[in-house]
């Protein structure tokens, strides 16, 4: 049921959650290691947009990825095949890679809670373009809408796995994938569920650059995080997929443990549908959130992968809410943003995010923004430029989306 | 297990705007008249159902966030507005903490299509201030802006189901603390493309727009008698084999029901109900067919149905589009009170 939900009488009512699985797809390529080389030694993935026209637009670029040639192998039907679309691909690619790191068995229900802003917009566009070209052809429209629809990548992505259970599909604009993986947290963490699958994905279409163009929130040249002369974000596309645990019954199984997730803290920023308050104060609110639950304070945070997604507005609120957050250990805090390498994800963005504070943790190193050039002087905090390796205990993960939609997310090396 | 109960029923509908008129509608029994949408391309217009213009202009589209919001917007905070009643000068002044669950499939399609064929035309010269209404949050967005409200704010998309696991979501909140109170909303809004795509699935379907709305809190008061007892596992349905047996597995999730218990189905005579002994309501077949507003509608009649001392419980029942099957039960709170003590 999941109202009264069942809850083991034999735990304790807050539970330890570990990731014992995680799987990630970026413009960097597709796996742990190659992204964990690509956040680690600071690279940048942008090239000019091949998959729709940018000529009439003032940005060309994007993290856009080359989609491997062949799937995992998975259990969906030929005809199932030939309608996965890029957002699905992404999904499957980094879902596969989690599944079969985590060694979960499809036997039992397993829920899923997957984060995205967009779906399978591809072929929404593509509806309403036969729909106002040629209004009295119907082929292919029903299976456009069946596959846009944004619960079908989590029915792909299940059904290629073999697994049945709940899915949540969790729709916060850039926090999506953040919020999914907080909620998944909270499902294991209040004992709701012994494991769930969570992440977040979304693949670049033409709506969603053209919006994020009209509202001149794109760079003409690749993103700079939390730079002086920063002039806006750069879009990429990914996905991210994290199996979390309960620690005991990872622990009873042998599990490798990637790293524990240890709080999770979620707010709304009432001030404008597209604009941070200025202060950041539902920034702060979220950062708090996650402290409190984690039990932690700001002193016992080593690194900040931050929101950054370089626009002027969203940077400068990111930077006082961190200063108001932090306080005093501001100023000796390691902080960047994984965007100046692979761009803004929008609804993967939370999770890719998770899991790169995930790999720097577990290598003890901290993602550099190399692009950097000149440090906004209203950030008093260290943002890190170069690679180095760094005693990473702890890392928290901001995420903030158009509506306001605040997620931080805090993660612990294991052991 | 905390007891989770709800406090506000709230909807707008083709019945027309608040929770009266959606009874009346349920009561008389006749499917709402047909209106007519233009569909681009097309001499004849497509039939919907379309929620009519409120009987007095709404104070709240007086918000700066309100006036170039989207209708699926304006639908939701009508309905929240009304199952909030009072409680919304307590959230605004920050004495109450309020998680908002927004459950839709279309979302804001209105304005995504918009902004899409003006992208199409040129790009350069598309609104910027359509697209940000195009995101699925905005609804949710701009219902917290209108309450001033900071705390958590999902915002859920899927087939119509998906509004009962945001009850769930809602529960889980007012149990772990996250949240005081819950407001859990379904809404979707009129665009030929969504009544378009519709009809490429079930031609007898008639798309329909609005919202409603369940306001829970985990304690009960003299005026909030309605408990909500239990809300199934979401079965997979993505399959047309799946479905049939999916709605059995939800089912048999709940009691079997009696002669004296409401059933508020996403259509009546459905084979796994089809034994039901009690009365049976299909609002979609009054309304049309809105999606999550749909389910929220289902919600919100079998509530109003226990509070109008129409039947002591009553059963939800939604077999989705394409992903789940689900339902739930809410029960008076003496009935759930007085089951306990006879039970073993």
């Amino acid at each position: 049921m999941l109202f009264p939900a069942p809850r083991s009488s034999s735990v304790a009512p807050a539970q330890r959650v570990v990731v014992t699985g995680a799987g990630i797809i970026t413009a960097f390529g597709a796996g742990w290691k190659i992204n964990a080389e690509g956040f680690r030694s600071g690279h940048t993935a942008f090239r000019p947009v091949t998959l729709f026209d940018v000529s009439p637009q003032r940005c060309k670029i994007a993290a856009e990825i080359d989609l491997p040639e062949h799937l995992p192998p998975n259990s969906l039907s030929r005809n199932d095949l030939w309608r996965l679309q890029r957002a699905s691909r992404l999904l499957l690619l980094a879902g596969h890679e989690a599944w079969a790191q985590c060694g979960w068995t499809a036997d039992a229900p397993l829920p899923m809670v997957l984060g995205t802003t967009s779906g399978e917009m591809c072929l929404g566009q593509e509806y309403l373009r036969q729909a106002l070209r040629t209004p009295h052809c119907f082929k292919h429209q029903a299976g456009r809408i069946t596959h846009y629809l944004v619960q079908q990548q989590s029915i792909n992505l299940a059904n290629a796995l073999g697994l049945h259970g709940e899915i949540i599909s969790l729709s916060n604009a850039c926090a999506s994938g953040a919020n999914a993986i907080g909620h998944a947290w909270e499902m294991v963490r209040a004992g709701r569920t012994e494991r769930v699958l969570t992440g977040g994905y979304d693949a670049l279409c033409h709506l969603t650059f053209a919006g994020f163009d009209t509202l001149q929130l794109l760079a003409p040249t690749p993103c700079r995080p939390f730079d002086a002369t920063r002039d806006g974000l750069t879009l990429g596309e990914g996905a991210a997929v994290l199996a979390l645990e309960n620690c005991a019954s990872a622990q009873r199984r042998g599990a490798e443990i990637l790293g524990e997730i240890i709080g999770y803290g979620a707010s709304t920023d009432t001030h404008h549908l597209t604009q941070p308050q200025p202060e950041g104060n539902a920034a702060r609110a979220a950062m708090r959130a996650a402290c409190a639950s984690a039990g932690v304070t700001p002193e016992q945070i080593d690194y900040v992968n931050a929101h950054g997604t370089a626009t002027p507005q969203n940077d400068a609120a990111e930077a006082a809410a961190i200063h108001s957050w932090a306080g005093a250990r501001a100023a000796s805090l390691p902080v960047s943003s994984t965007k100046a390498g692979v761009g803004h994800l929008l609804g993967a963005a939370g999770a890719v995010e998770a899991v790169a504070s995930l790999m720097a943790l577990r290598g003890q190193w901290l993602p550099p923004e190399c692009s950097l050039d000149r440090p906004d002087p209203t950030c008093r905090f260290p943002i890190v430029r170069k690679p180095r390796d760094a005693n990473l205990k702890t890392a928290l993960s901001n995420s903030f989306g158009f509506g306001g939609a605040n997620a931080s997310l805090i993660f612990r090396r294991w052991p | 297990m905390s007891a989770i109960f709800v406090h506000g029923l709230g909807a707008v509908s083709p019945a027309g705007w608040g929770v009266p008129a959606l009874r009346t509608s349920l009561e008389e029994g006749r499917p709402l008249p047909l209106q007519s949408l233009p569909r681009p391309g097309w001499e004849k217009p497509l039939p919907v159902r379309a929620v009519p213009p409120p009987p007095v202009r709404p104070a709240f589209l007086a918000h700066p966030r309100l006036r170039r919001a989207s209708p699926m917007t304006h639908y939701a905070v009508g309905a929240a507005l009304e199952a909030l009643g009072e409680d919304a000068g307590l959230i605004r002044s920050g004495a109450l903490r309020l998680g908002i669950v927004t459950c839709t499939l279309t979302g804001g399609i209105s304005y995504s299509r918009r902004f899409y064929e003006e992208a199409l035309q040129n790009p350069a010269t598309a609104s910027p201030i359509i697209f940000p209404e195009t995101v699925f949050n905005s609804c949710a967005s701009h219902l917290a802006a209108y309450l001033d409200s900071a705390s958590v704010n999902y915002t859920l998309v899927g087939d119509a189901g998906t509004f009962l696991q945001g009850l769930a979501v809602a529960a889980g909140w007012l149990e772990d603390g996250l949240a005081e109170a819950c407001i859990v909303l379904g809404a979707e809004e009129p665009d030929w493309t969504a009544a378009d795509a519709l009809r490429l699935f079930d031609k007898r379907a008639v798309a329909a727009s609005g919202a409603g709305a369940l306001y829970l809190k985990g304690e009960a008061t003299s005026t909030a008698t309605v408990e909500l007892a239990a809300i199934t596992n979401a079965f997979a349905a993505t399959r047309a084999p799946d479905r049939l047996t999916a709605a059995r597995q939800a089912r048999a999730q709940l009691p079997a029901g009696a002669a004296d218990e409401l059933l508020c189905a996403c259509e009546r005579g459905h084979p796994a109900w089809s034994d039901w002994p009690g009365e049976e309501w299909a609002p979609s077949e009054i309304l049309g067919e809105a999606f999550a507003a749909s389910a929220a509608w289902q919600c919100v009649a079998a509530c109003d149905a226990i509070q109008q001392g129409r039947c002591a419980s009553a059963n939800v029942s939604i077999t989705g589009a394409n992903l789940q099957a689900i339902a739930a039960r809410f029960v008076h709170s003496h009935v759930l009170k007085s089951q306990e003590l006879t039970s073993p």
